[in-house]
């Protein structure tokens, strides 16, 4: 049992994935991936670009559908722990339209927006949860701003307060350090710290190695299936790494997996 | 001297004067409602980066309002099905071809307009196609009226009831998907209400012409403010506001109607976009001189 192995007893796993396939028509994109985050950890999800890190995120949020295998959220599945507002993603900047015309308040209110009723009036206690998440990410003084007045690591920031709006026991970040200041730097590093300590699991896809070192309990290295896994001191080993970021060229890697799941089709 | 004493007595005569025809009043009221709900429409459909699809839509429900009329069908009926069946077959299309979407598009809705011309030489009725094609809002029937009135109601609702999700889909769809929302039901949503309001907006000012009242107002107020209930309320306000103005003039000049109200929301597009307080062009140039 993983939460033996992890001295740690009756520990709620937030992320589970078995045996995780996933292909886009007839493209294996992950293959064999297993994958258990207790709460309360900090994890590097650590691949070259096409390694599978965002087909990945998409599988935990439910966005594409595992052509074979199990992933469950809190214990249930994904599709219930996106209803329970369990899952908040990060996105990268680029992904963003900031022209668009919201302030800061706005973005971080929709975070709320899956506890609220039908209409989205935000009641008392959801704008008292968005003033607590721009507090804690220090841009109360920015709120009413829109958001594409922003720099770079303040965007990055309120973001990161629309997930703590959400109340989401598990998050979900893509590339959090690229573009962002000094001081949005330090200070997401010790909110990442704060969350652990309240039990909830960050997971951070990355390729900067120096970040992960810093921050993470636990590192996956993945390419197309999951190549290690575990406490990051462990893991961080130059063979491992060779093997993650091109040692073998990804084609021999996927070489088994895809005629095992044609196999199956 | 004569024109002295009706201007003295009548201060606001030339303002007053249409509205004493029973077709100007019908046509001020159907113009600005169908202006209020495209400008609000045209919203989602900017921030979205819709235009061109707006363009078909409007476009493809052409053969529909020419078959109702065949069949005795309220002509929106058969508007609503081809601007959906023409947004289907463009998503049909995509998905099981290599061509680009845009590609798609400009494919789908040109064939679709196509088959409308084709109808309407081929079915005989009294359809005129110059009121299909350029709007008549002086030539509104009480019928037309109705249905205009229904359908406004109807796109309007929905948009209020959903317009946060709606903001949320256009702003960022991943967050929405991730908590919960289905935004495959918004995505059609707001496809189904974009037909709806091309199929109203064709009333007054044509086929041709309805994709500017789903754009112009949302780019106008899109200059204007960085708020998103601000950005719908300016939107309606000046494309109702366009429509009323375009109906005068056209009754004053005799020039046509469609044209003129589009005419007068690219007018105020380009002050906007001339002398918007943040984002208008000689703005720009005063804050990077100083």
């Amino acid at each position: 049992m993983d939460r033996n192995k992890r001295d740690i007893v009756q520990r709620l796993l937030r992320i589970e994935a078995e045996d995780v396939c996933v292909d886009y028509n007839g493209t294996v994109a992950l293959y064999d991936a297993s994958l258990s985050l207790p709460a309360g950890s900090i994890c590097g999800l650590v691949g070259m670009n096409g390694a599978g890190k965002s087909t990945f995120f998409k599988a935990l949020m439910g966005f594409v559908r595992p052509s074979r295998g199990l992933i469950k959220i809190n214990g249930s599945e994904v599709y219930r722990a996106q209803r329970n507002q369990a899952v908040a993603y990060v996105p990268q900047n680029e992904g963003i339209d900031y022209s668009f015309p919201v302030s800061v308040w706005d973005v971080v209110m929709m975070g709320r927006y899956g506890s609220m009723n039908l209409f989205r009036i935000p009641r008392e206690s959801d704008k008292r949860a968005v003033f607590h998440a721009l507090e804690r990410v220090e841009l109360l003084e920015l709120s009413k701003r829109p958001i594409g007045a922003l720099s770079g690591g303040q965007r990055k920031r309120a973001f990161l307060a629309r997930a703590i709006a959400q109340r989401a026991s598990v998050l979900l970040l893509d590339e959090p350090f690229s573009g962002v200041d000094v001081r949005t730097e330090k200070l997401m590093s010790e909110l990442f710290i704060q969350f652990r300590n309240e039990g909830r699991t960050i997971l951070i896809s990355t390729h900067d190695l120096s970040h992960v070192r810093d921050f993470c309990d636990l590192v996956v290295l993945i390419n197309k299936t999951v190549l290690a896994y575990g406490e990051t001191s462990e893991i961080f080993t130059p063979e491992n790494l060779t093997l993650t970021f091109g040692g073998m060229p990804p084609e021999l890697l996927s070489g088994q997996a895809p005629s095992d799941d044609f196999k199956q089709s | 001297m004569n024109e002295l004493i009706i201007f003295s007595a009548q201060p606001f005569g030339w303002l007053l004067e249409p509205l004493s025809h029973d077709f100007m009043r019908r046509a001020l009221m159907v113009s600005a409602l169908v202006g209020a709900v495209c400008g609000l429409l045209s919203c989602y459909m900017t921030l979205k980066g819709w235009a061109l699809m707006g363009d078909a839509v409007s476009h493809a429900v052409m053969p529909g309002v020419v078959v109702a009329y065949a069949l005795g069908l309220p002509f929106s009926i058969g508007a609503f099905v081809f601007g959906v069946g023409s947004v289907a077959l463009i998503g049909f299309v995509k998905q099981k071809s290599r061509v680009k979407e845009d590609t798609v598009i400009g494919l789908v809705f040109t064939g679709f307009f196509a088959l409308g011309l084709v109808l309407v030489s081929k079915i005989k009725s009294n359809i005129d196609l110059m009121h299909i094609l350029f709007g008549s809002p002086l030539g509104i029937s009480g019928s037309d009226v109705r249905q205009t009135l229904i359908i406004s109601g109807l796109v309007v609702t929905i948009l209020i009831v959903f317009r946060r999700d709606l903001m949320l889909y256009c702003f960022d769809a991943t967050h929405a998907r991730s908590i919960g929302i289905n935004t495959g039901v918004l995505h059609y949503m707001l496809l189904s209400l974009l037909s709806l309001a091309a199929v109203a907006g064709l009333q007054t000012v044509g086929i041709i012409l309805v994709v500017a009242m789903l754009i112009t107002p949302g780019a106008t107020a899109y200059l204007l403010t960085d708020r998103f209930d601000r950005m719908n309320l300016l939107a309606i306000a000046s494309s109702s506001m366009s429509s009323v103005i375009g109906v005068y003039l056209s009754y004053w000049w005799d020039i046509e109607t469609g044209g003129s109200i589009v005419l007068v929301q690219t007018i105020i597009f380009l002050l906007a976009f001339l002398f918007a307080p943040r984002y208008g062009v000689l703005k720009t140039q005063v804050s990077i001189n100083s």
